[in-house]
C-alpha cells in the first residue's frame, strides 16, 4: 500500500520521508509450528519525515516495540517494507550496517541497556569501532558527551553504569548513539524508568537535538502526556494496527477513534472528555478480532452509538483497511472517519480482510 | 584493582577489602587448625591398637608406642603440643609411616595435583563450550541432548560413576576386554622417565581422569548454560546488536564475559573443594595421591596425618575461595566499589 495522495502542508514532504513503513507485518509463529500464531504487528503502515519527532502511543502488548524492533532490523517482518530514505532495509547483519548507523536506538531501561563492565568511555567508543569511524576516538566520544550534556565529559570516561544516576545513564545511552551521526533515533520508552524530575531534563534533551542537528525521532510510549509534550505527529497503536494518526495537536484536541478517545479520558490534564475505562478482555494478538479489532471493547458500540449511525455490523464484520501513513489526521474507524467509511464503500473488502473475516 | 599507593600509608578502598578478606581467611584457617584437633580425636579405634593388631604384641608394649605418640599426656597438653609444632611449620610423625607427615604429604601430593589438574582443565574447557553452544543455540538438538545428558551426569554420584567405568573399561564387559589399568598410577617396574613410562601413566591416568571430567563438566554446562541465558534477554546486547555489531561478537565481547562471571566463582570455589572430593576417585582407582592417603590415615586413625592432610585440604579451599573473590573484584566493576 503506498500512499497515493501527496501529503499536503508539510514542506519537507519533498524530499520525501525519511523512514517509511509499509503494509508491515510481524507474526510470532508458536514454537515448532504449533499453536496460534500471534500478530504482533498487522499491517502498519507510517512515515517519519526529516526533523520530525513522531510518538506511536498505545497499551503494552499492542505491538508498538516489536513495530521499533523491526523498523531497526532487529526482528525480521513477515510481509511488508521499512524504507530508508526510499530504499528498502536489507537483510542480515551485514546488509544493515550502514543503515544502523543511521538509525540509533534509545532503550527504555538505561541501566539494562549498558553493559554493566564497560566504562562509559567503552560504551560510547563500542559504535565508532563497529563502523570503523575515523578520526580521534577521544575527541569524538568527548564531544558525544558533552552534546548530550555530561560535562565535562573526561570525567566520565572510566565511571562505569552503576556509578551514574538514571538519568546520567540514559545520557550515556543517548551519547552513544549521537556519536555515530545518525539521522534519526528510534526511542523506545526512553524516560519511563526515570524520575519524574530527569524526565523533563531528557526530553528538553531530545528535543534540542532535533533543533540543533535536525534528527528525527520515533518514540514509542505508553504516554499520551509525553506524546503531548513533545511529539510533532502521533501514531495510536491498538493491536498490532494504528487506529489513528495525524499532527498531535489535532488528534489529541479533536480525538476520533474511539480508542483513542478512552486513552486520552484517562489522561490527568485532560478535562473536556469525560473518563472512559476500558473493559472487556484485553487484546491477545493470537485472537484478533474479525471486523474492527476494537470493536469486542468500543464504548461507541456498547452504548449504541455505532448503531444509531447504522454502522454496528460494518464494525462487527467488516476490516478496516490499513490506515496510510500520511501526515493529515486519520482514524480506522466506521463511525467516526470520513474517509476511511469512503474508501471501504469503494473497496468493500480490503487485503486481509477474507482471512480475517473468517476468523 | 588495587589503586595506587600514596606515601603517608592510608589505604584504599581495594587495599582495605584485600587487607580484610586475607585476615578473613587467615582466621577461618585458624578455626581449620583447632578443629581438626578435635575431630579426629572423636573418632573410633586406637592407633597404637590398631597399629599391632593381628601381630603378638604384650600389652606394655603397646602402652609404649601409645606413649611414643605422646598419647599419654592429658588432652590439653597434647593440644598444645600441636598448635606449638604446627606454627612452627612442624605437622608431626606419621604413627603408620612413621616418617615426618610433611615428607609423607610432599611425595603424595604430585599424583593428585596431576589428576585434579588435567580433569579441571577439561572439566572447564569443554563444559563451557557445551553451555555456550547450548544457550546460544537454545533448543536446537545440541542444547537438548547436552541437557539432558548434562543432568543425568550431574545427579550421579562420582564414586559411583567412577566404579561403572571401571567395571566398563578396566575389568571389561562380557566377551569386552578391560582396555585400561584398573588401578595404580604405573605398572611395576616401568622406568617413569621414559617415553614409556609417560604412556603407561597416562594410561593408568585415563579412567580416573574421564570419571572426574565427567563429573564437573555437568556442572559448568548447566551453569554456563543457565547464566547465559539470563544474560541473552539483557538489553544492553539489543544496543550492540542495534548499532550493528554481528550476533557472534555480540555473544563473544558482552555476553560470554559476563556470564562468566557466576561460572568462575563456581570454578574456583570447585577447585577447592575437588580436592576432598578426590579421596573417593583415588580410593576407587587406587590413585595413589593425598586422597587414598587420607583414606589410608583415616583407617589407622593417624592423628598427624589426618590433621596435616586436612589442614592442606581446608587451605585448599579456603585459598580457591580468596582467589574467588579477589578475581571477581577484577572482573566485575560492581563489586569494586560496591
Amino acid at each position: 500500500m503506498t500512499a497515493t495522495q501527496p501529503a499536503p502542508a508539510a514542506p519537507e514532504a519533498a524530499q520525501g520521508p525519511i523512514l517509511e513503513v509499509r503494509d508491515l507485518h510481524v507474526h510470532f509463529g508458536a514454537r515448532r509450528g504449533k499453536g496460534p500464531t500471534a500478530k504482533a504487528v498487522d499491517g502498519v503502515d507510517l512515515q517519519v519525515q526529516p526533523g520530525e519527532i513522531v510518538a506511536l502511543a498505545g497499551e503494552s502488548g499492542c505491538g508498538k516495540t516489536t513495530l521499533a524492533r523491526s523498523i531497526l532490523g532487529l526482528v525480521e517482518p513477515t510481509s511488508g517494507q521499512v524504507l530508508y530514505r526510499g530504499k528498502p532495509l536489507g537483510r542480515g547483519t551485514a546488509a544493515l550496517k550502514p543503515y544502523r548507523r543511521e538509525v540509533q536506538l534509545v532503550l527504555q531501561d538505561p541501566t539494562g541497556a549498558l553493559n554493566p563492565r564497560q566504562s562509559v568511555y567503552e560504551s560510547v567508543a563500542e559504535g565508532l569501532r563497529i563502523h570503523g569511524v575515523k578520526g580521534d576516538e577521544e575527541t569524538l566520544v568527548a564531544d558525544a558527551l558533552a552534546r548530550s550534556g555530561l560535562r565535562p565529559p573526561r570525567r566520565f570516561f572510566l565511571a562505569y553504569p552503576h556509578e551514574l544516576s538514571g538519568g546520567q545513564r540514559q545520557r550515556v545511552v543517548i551519547a552513544g548513539a549521537l556519536a555515530l551521526e545518525p539521522s534519526m533515533l528510534v526511542a523506545d520508552e526512553p524516560v519511563s524508568s526515570l524520575d519524574a524530575s530527569v524526565r523533563g531534563e531528557i526530553l528538553a534533551l531530545l528535543l534540542g537535538l532535533v533543533r540543533d542537528l535536525g534528527l528525527s525521532i520515533l518514540v514509542v510510549t505508553h504516554d499520551l502526556g509525553l506524546a503531548w509534550n513533545i511529539a510533532d505527529r502521533l501514531a495510536v497503536m491498538y493491536l498490532g494496527r494504528i487506529v489513528e494518526q495525524g499532527p498531535t495537536e489535532t488528534v489529541l484536541a479533536n480525538p476520533r477513534h474511539p480508542y483513542t478517545r478512552a486513552l486520552l479520558s484517562v489522561v490527568p490534564e485532560v478535562h473536556h472528555l469525560e473518563t472512559q475505562i476500558l473493559s472487556g478482555e484485553p487484546p491477545d494478538p493470537t485472537r484478533v478480532p474479525p471486523g474492527c479489532r476494537f470493536h469486542p471493547r468500543c464504548p461507541a458500540l456498547a452504548s449504541g452509538e455505532a448503531a444509531r449511525a447504522g454502522v454496528d455490523d460494518r464494525c462487527r464484520n467488516e476490516a478496516v483497511p490499513i490506515l496510510r501513513g500520511v501526515a493529515e489526521h486519520h482514524a480506522a474507524c466506521f463511525l467516526t472517519d470520513e474517509s476511511v467509511k469512503k474508501e471501504s464503500e469503494r473497496r468493500p473488502r480490503t487485503r486481509g480482510s477474507h482471512a480475517e473475516g473468517l476468523q | 584493582m588495587a589503586a595506587t599507593s600514596t606515601r603517608t600509608f592510608r589505604p584504599s578502598a581495594g587495599q582495605r577489602r584485600l587487607g580484610a578478606k586475607l585476615i578473613g581467611a587467615a582466621l577461618s584457617l585458624a578455626f581449620v587448625l583447632v578443629f581438626n584437633f578435635f575431630l579426629f580425636r572423636v573418632l573410633p579405634g586406637d592407633p597404637a591398637k590398631n597399629l599391632t593388631r593381628n601381630r603378638l604384641v604384650p600389652a606394655e608394649q603397646v602402652e609404649v608406642l601409645r606413649e611414643s605418640f605422646g598419647l599419654g599426656k592429658p588432652l590439653p597438653q597434647q593440644f598444645a603440643q600441636y598448635v606449638r609444632d604446627t606454627l612452627s611449620g612442624d605437622l608431626g610423625i606419621s604413627y603408620k609411616f612413621r616418617r615426618p607427615v610433611s615428607e609423607v604429604i610432599a611425595e603424595r601430593i604430585w599424583p593428585t595435583v596431576l589428576l585434579l589438574g588435567l580433569s579441571t582443565l577439561l572439566s572447564t574447557a569443554i563444559g563451557l563450550w557445551i553451555g555456550i553452544r547450548g544457550a546460544w543455540r537454545r533448543n536446537s538438538v545440541f542444547d537438548r541432548v547436552s541437557l539432558g545428558a548434562s543432568l543425568a551426569l550431574y545427579a550421579m554420584p562420582e564414586f559411583w560413576l567412577g566404579i561403572m567405568l571401571l567395571i566398563a573399561f578396566g575389568v571389561g564387559v562380557g566377551p569386552l576386554p578391560g582396555l585400561f589399568p584398573t588401578g595404580g598410577l604405573s605398572s611395576p617396574d616401568t622406568e617413569l622417565a621414559s617415553l614409556a613410562g609417560v604412556a603407561d601413566v597416562a594410561r593408568h591416568l585415563f579412567l580416573p581422569c574421564l570419571t572426574l571430567t565427567l563429573a564437573y563438566i555437568a556442572e559448568y554446562a548447566l551453569v554456563m548454560r543457565s547464566s547465559l541465558l539470563d544474560e541473552l534477554t539483557e538489553d544492553y546486547l539489543t544496543t550492540a546488536r542495534a548499532k550493528g555489531l554481528r550476533d557472534a561478537l555480540v555473544l563473544r565481547r558482552h555476553a560470554v564475559p559476563n556470564a562468566l562471571l557466576p561460572t568462575t566463582t563456581l570454578i574456583f570455589l570447585n577447585l577447592g573443594f575437588i580436592v576432598s572430593g578426590a579421596i573417593t576417585i583415588e580410593t576407587v582407582y587406587s590413585w595413589p595421591g593425598l586422597g587414598l592417603l587420607s583414606y589410608e590415615a583415616l583407617r589407622t586413625p593417624d592423628y598427624p596425618l589426618l590433621q596435616g592432610v586436612f589442614l592442606l585440604f581446608s587451605a585448599a579451599v579456603i585459598i580457591a575461595n580468596l582467589i574467588a573473590d579477589l578475581l571477581y573484584a577484577y572482573l566485575d566493576p560492581r563489586v569494586r566499589t560496591g
